[in-house]
């Protein structure tokens, strides 16, 4: 197994992960089949403008997803990951020709030296502006 | 038809039991961008300890899909979907879910709450595995916007 990263040098803000995620229509394709999330909102403009959207959207469940892969990476094993959550606070349009970019730096937000776990904040943007709220990984560390 | 404030509290009768495929996980990890080897190698998981490719912290929504469309399906629960928009979303675990496990997810409404015209639905969906202990609970707040 991957060591993981020790608790005791880890500082609250330290920045220990973070990525780019270029989204195309066809990731939102994809995650809608591995998902069973088949709303038309995320492949049918048609839809989507029919329901006062700017166009098709990202799902919220997908920018989620990806969002804590920079975590798993730095732990080492996805196993590491014991609790994740999030706010959805603005929606991701992807353009049909440019896609969209997200964001995601990831922060010490908290240290739990007794439980051997590291709260990672999250802060996931697209277009400079940040997509979830509270998102927060827990980390076991131990 | 408001959202019914009885929900809070219903527990739902245990969806079908999940069987969790290995390719099903992998293809699941790729439409996360995930790139670990323990989402999509065996060889890579099994030296790590796990049984088989280890899925992401996200997986659980597939299998809580289920029991929210039992939820939505509900004739006396007044939540249009055409209205629902996702608040939030949490995964806490117990152990992470392994290609193999057999799940069962059941459905309680945590909470139905009033918010300025619109209803705030909480929904845990709690999953266990073949044995009876807990993996996870995912948890959905769902925002039902009222009559604009």
């Amino acid at each position: 197994m991957t060591p993981a990263p020790a608790l005791d040098t880890l500082s609250v803000g330290d920045v220990v992960a973070g990525g780019s995620y270029p989204l195309t229509r066809d990731s939102l394709v994809r995650y809608a089949g591995a998902s069973g999330d088949f709303n038309p909102i995320h492949y049918r403009d048609d839809v989507a403008v029919s329901v006062g959207l700017p166009g098709v959207l990202a799902h919220g469940m997908l920018t989620m997803g990806l969002g804590v892969q920079p975590v798993v990476d730095w732990a080492g094993d996805p196993a590491r990951i014991v609790d994740y959550q999030v706010r959805f606070t603005r929606p991701v349009p992807v353009d049909p020709s440019d896609g969209a970019v997200v964001t995601v730096v990831a922060k010490v937000g908290a240290i739990d030296a007794d439980a051997g776990i590291a709260r990672i904040d999250l802060t996931v943007t697209f277009n400079g502006q940040t997509v979830l709220g509270k998102a927060q990984a827990r980390v076991s560390l131990v | 038809m408001p959202v019914n404030p009885e929900l809070q509290g219903r527990v739902f009768p245990p969806a079908p039991p999940y069987l969790v495929g290995r390719e099903k996980v992998r293809e699941f990890s790729r439409a996360v961008f995930a790139t670990s080897s323990i989402n999509l190698d065996p060889e890579a998981a099994r030296a790590a300890g796990h049984a088989d490719v280890v899925a992401p912290p996200t997986f659980a929504v597939v299998l809580q899909e289920a029991t929210l469309a039992q939820l939505l399906a509900e004739p006396d629960a007044g939540i249009d979907f055409s209205r629902v928009v996702h608040g939030d979303q949490r995964f806490s675990y117990s152990r992470p879910i392994v290609a193999g496990d057999e799940l069962t997810a059941t459905l309680t409404v945590a909470s139905v709450k009033s918010l300025g015209g619109h209803a705030m639905v909480t929904a845990e969906s709690r999953i266990v595995d073949s044995a009876g202990a807990h993996v996870v609970t995912a948890t959905s707040t769902l925002v039902v916007r009222g009559d604009e």
